[in-house]
């Protein structure tokens, strides 16, 4: 069927992108619930009664108490305390900030490494190609978590050791496609184009290549944040992130752990609910991302 | 084929090799070797034996080979804290683990890919929608949470079924399995249950997309313009051309639901691999830690191997092309 | 309305179709593929359905088989076939008939076949689907299908997968399972578009000589009318999702009576003068989404006037010629 449709109205790319997104409604509460928490977290020492991470705030004999009680500091614990006497609301926010600046954070590495190598091994081609590629497909075949084991493992706990060992294992993720999306954009005339011109290769690649790689790149890059935010909180599950002082939501979950059986559910469950509505939005708004950059949905 | 099949194997014999030079370097490269082997609480005289015993003194090379020697018979050295060859630990624990997961993955498909196939039948009914939303939740909950939360509702309000530890064992080839019984099950339901979690929403979307591609497919209306009732052409026509993806799935998640299985061990306190590596890693028995990671890398690469002979059963465009 | 464009002294039509529409309800509007189709064929005749891409024409392949999907229905009109309407079948009852007595060949043969299901599975299938027969029987009716078709050696041949398959093969393999019972009707969408010439004549020689032989009637729907030419007795030009113009082919071809069929005419290559600019007709095929009212060709056409802001009815001149245009391009030979 030929139907040939007018459209009168000018459409810059940008403004299709936002329509296009905004065709889910799911996304655009993922967004907004996104946003909200970001906003959360940067305003945390605003907006909380208190710092969770200074000792000398915490007095251990308001430890333990439900949602709704008062504490000996005159103000209303909302979620209730953990068994160091945090408060759960200040504890979620401020862990909040140190899950989404890990998650992000080794995120943007990641990546900055994983499409650098990815151009330039779409580039190079050769056998510098398939010797990068090599190693992608053998740090792919290893699941996330033994990465991350072994690394920590090895090197230690701790923030930094974290964020290291997400970095390791996120890279991979993306050299492969954006190589992939490299090796088609390498073909197009513009390349040529700037390569006639004789422009340096640093300069081909990134001011040239990079941004026409840039679809695949934020795709990823929003499933890769969601995906370091849960290990993150896993590893510090399992006592292998971040130290015990300033804990991010993974330990918040972990020190609730032995007050389950005993009924004093809030210790775990409102942290974890924090992770999971962070990790749903951003999947949320990474699963409409890829459908709307799709190239093969041609709208 | 053959040739085929031998060079897989020897593909995966250096793989193994990569394993054990990181493993080697990650022990005795990174870090002090002496303060990694030699139990903490030995005194100088001790270490001294010990250092000669173990060859520290010895080239680093030479070190490898050792190893490499040690590994190819069995010998990864005896845990710190149990006093016994850590190859056997890890041994001992391999059933506990391996059933979570073989159930995990079982699950996966079992339950994955019929509501799979359903969603992409009838991607506009609310039902479906139902699903796919559940599955976007199935793999963006972190297991470990959803664990506990498990053990909160049915072990603790509802009390229908125990919260932690692996059940009674009956022995099957000489080794103990519990889902034998009926007690061992029940202990097995909800780790199992919280492992599958992630692989059943992979599954069921995976599914979900095959099935919505295959059925724009020619050749399905081609079947259908032959009369077939809609069930053959579903479950023949349909079903057989989105296997060839999904079980390729299912076989290498085989591998990192085994990595996994650390969390939800450690959750539910089934002594398997995976939780005795934890404690292992934060008492810094490493021995113990290197047999694990021997051990899973090999279970790994033989996942592997199976899906790709799979894979050749399964497409026949693949066999026959010969390899 | 008379809608019988067959010669009075033939026999009865295996399939006729009368004033069919089917459309697709779309988010941006409805498309009118099907938009007042009426043809028959008569046993072991070769009706030629020719249009443009967009025409509608494998829509109403489609539409006479039953498999419109949704957002797509038909709206109106009959499909006659034995005495019932299949547009008013039940889809139990549709499944009876497809592959069993209406079947159907598809364009592109790398598509059609199942890549990973052997070719004696996809043959005995369409045995099974319509008759009680043992797996052996099957199998032997699935190998004497290919024979029919001249596929060498079909023993082997059934136990191979597509595939392994040429395309010209994998089309023969498609025919064969088309003939598998002996349907009253064929329909052929484009069928040897995707093959080269050679083998497009070839085919084209075997399917005429077997429709011939076993009395099927052919719809073959095209775009090139030289296939029709060669193939067909009858001719039905289709524009814009209507029938404009039906008749006997050497008739048609000879005296085309639409302005639409005589551009088409002579637009081939063949018939236009070497070192003269190559006809055309002017202008671009309407959207089937936004169709004006009145003759769907009238904006390209030279011979269009007021009258033509109302659309023509699809008219029988004489017993097999029938006409949707109040401007011929010629007189209709008597």
């Amino acid at each position: 069927m030929s139907a040939v449709l007018d459209r009168e109205r000018v459409e810059t790319p940008f403004r299709r992108f936002v329509s296009q997104f905004s065709e889910s409604k799911l996304a655009l509460l993922g967004l907004a619930v996104m946003v909200l928490i970001i906003l959360a977290a940067i305003f945390a020492s605003w907006i909380t009664p208190q710092n969770p991470y200074d000792l000398a705030q915490l007095d251990i004999m308001d430890g333990r108490l439900p949602p709704g009680s008062v504490s000996g500091g005159g103000f209303t614990h909302l979620l209730g305390t953990d068994d160091q006497g945090r408060d759960m609301y200040s504890g979620i926010l401020y862990g909040l900030r140190i899950s989404l600046i890990v998650g992000v954070g080794s995120a943007i590495m990641a990546g900055a490494i994983g499409s650098s190598l990815g151009l330039l091994s779409a580039y190079v081609g050769g056998r510098a190609d398939s010797a990068i590629m090599r190693v992608v497909d053998l740090q792919l075949s290893f699941p996330a978590i033994l990465v991350a084991l072994i690394i920590l493992a090895f090197l230690g706990k701790g923030v930094l050791n974290v964020v290291l060992a997400l970095v390791i294992v996120e890279w991979a993720y993306y050299a492969r496609p954006v190589r992939g999306t490299a090796l088609v954009e390498r073909r197009r005339e513009y390349i040529e184009a700037a390569e006639c011109l004789a422009l340096s290769r640093s300069r081909i690649l990134f001011r040239h290549l990079l941004p026409n790689c840039l679809p695949p790149l934020i795709v990823i890059g929003t499933q890769q944040v969601a995906r370091a935010i849960a290990l993150e909180a896993t590893l510090s599950f399992l006592g292998l992130g971040v130290p015990i002082t300033e804990p991010s939501l993974g330990l918040l979950i972990a020190n609730g752990y032995q007050y389950m059986l005993s009924g004093k559910y809030w210790i775990s469950f409102y942290p974890g609910i924090a992770l999971l509505v962070t990790i749903v939005a951003i999947n949320l708004v990474g699963d409409q991302l890829r459908d709307v950059l799709n190239p093969r949905l041609q709208r | 084929m053959t040739t085929w099949f031998i060079r897989r194997l020897i593909q995966a014999v250096f793989v193994m090799l990569a394993m054990t030079v990181i493993v080697f370097v990650g022990v005795f490269g990174i870090g002090d070797p002496i303060e990694i082997l030699i139990s903490p609480e030995a005194d100088q005289a001790e270490r001294l034996r010990a250092i000669m015993a173990l060859g520290l003194d010895k080239p680093l090379w030479e070190q490898y080979l050792v190893f490499l020697h040690g590994v190819m018979h069995g010998d990864l050295g005896r845990s710190f804290v149990f006093n016994e060859p850590s190859l056997r630990l890890i041994a001992q624990r391999m059933p506990a683990t391996l059933e979570l997961a073989i159930t995990a993955v079982l699950l996966s498909v079992v339950v994955g890919i019929p509501l799979g196939l359903y969603a992409g039948l009838y991607p506009d009914a609310a039902s479906s929608r139902a699903i796919m939303a559940g599955s976007i939740l199935g793999f963006s909950l972190p297991t470990f949470w959803v664990g506990l939360m498990f053990i909160m509702v049915f072990a603790v309000q509802l009390g229908w079924l125990p919260s932690t530890g692996r059940g009674e064992t009956a022995s099957l080839f000489g080794v103990q399995w519990s889902f034998l019984t009926v007690d061992g099950l029940r202990h097995m339901i909800l780790p199992a249950l919280n492992l599958s979690l992630f692989n059943i929403s992979l599954v069921l979307r995976l599914t979900r997309s095959g099935v919505r591609e295959t059925v724009l497919m020619d050749y399905v209306k081609f079947a259908r313009a032959k009369g077939l009732s809609p069930r053959r052409v579903i479950f023949v026509h349909v079903l057989k051309n989105i296997m060839i993806p999904v079980v390729t799935v299912v076989g290498l998640q085989f591998g990192s639901t085994i990595a996994f299985s650390v969390v939800t061990e450690s959750v539910f306190a089934w002594p398997g691999m995976g939780k005795l590596i934890i404690d292992s890693i934060n008492v810094l028995d490493r021995p113990v830690i290197v047999a694990y990671l021997m051990m899973v890398v090999l279970l790994f690469i033989g996942a592997n191997l199976v899906v790709d002979i799979l894979y050749t059963v399964l497409d026949p465009r693949v066999r026959l092309e010969g390899r | 309305m008379n809608f019988s464009t067959l010669p009075a002294q033939a026999a009865a039509p295996a399939l006729e179709v009368r004033d069919l529409r089917t459309h697709f309800f779309m988010r941006a509007g409805v498309v009118r593929a099907v938009d007042g189709v009426s043809f028959a064929v008569a046993p072991g005749q070769v009706l030629g359905l020719v249009g443009e891409s967009g025409s509608g024409k494998s829509v109403t392949g489609f539409s006479v088989i039953g498999l419109v999907d949704p957002p797509g229905r038909i709206t109106s009109g009959a499909v006659l076939f034995r005495g019932h309407d299949l547009t008013k079948l039940s889809e139990s009852e549709m499944r009876a008939l497809r592959g069993n007595r209406i079947a159907m060949i598809f364009q592109d043969p790398m598509m059609t076949l199942n890549p990973v299901l052997r070719i004696d599975t996809q043959m005995t299938e369409t045995v099974h689907a319509h008759v009680k027969v043992s797996n052996a029987e099957a199998r032997a009716r699935a190998r004497d299908a290919l024979g029919l078709v001249g596929i060498p050696s079909p023993e082997e041949r059934l136990s191979s997968y597509p595939h392994q398959f040429s395309g010209g093969m994998r089309q023969r393999v498609a025919i064969a399972i088309a003939l598998l019972h002996r349907p009253d009707v064929i329909i052929a969408d484009e069928p040897t578009t995707a093959l080269d010439v050679t083998i497009q004549a070839q085919i084209l020689f075997e399917v005429q000589k077997l429709c011939a032989t076993q009395g099927t009637a052919l719809i073959w729907i095209t775009h090139d009318l030289s296939v029709v030419a060669g193939l067909a007795d009858d001719i039905a030009v289709m524009y814009a999702g209507r029938i404009v113009e039906t008749g006997p082919v050497s008739a048609v071809l000879d005296t085309p009576l639409h302005p639409y069929t005589h551009g088409l005419i002579g637009s081939v290559p063949s018939r236009n003068k070497r070192g003269t600019r190559l006809r055309q007709i002017p202008g671009m095929t309407p959207s089937l989404l936004n169709l004006e009212p009145g003759c769907a060709f009238r904006a390209r056409c030279v011979r269009a006037t007021e009258a033509c802001m109302v659309e023509p009815e699809l008219a029988t001149l004489m017993p097999g010629r029938a006409l949707r245009c109040f401007h011929p391009q010629n007189e209709v030979a008597a």
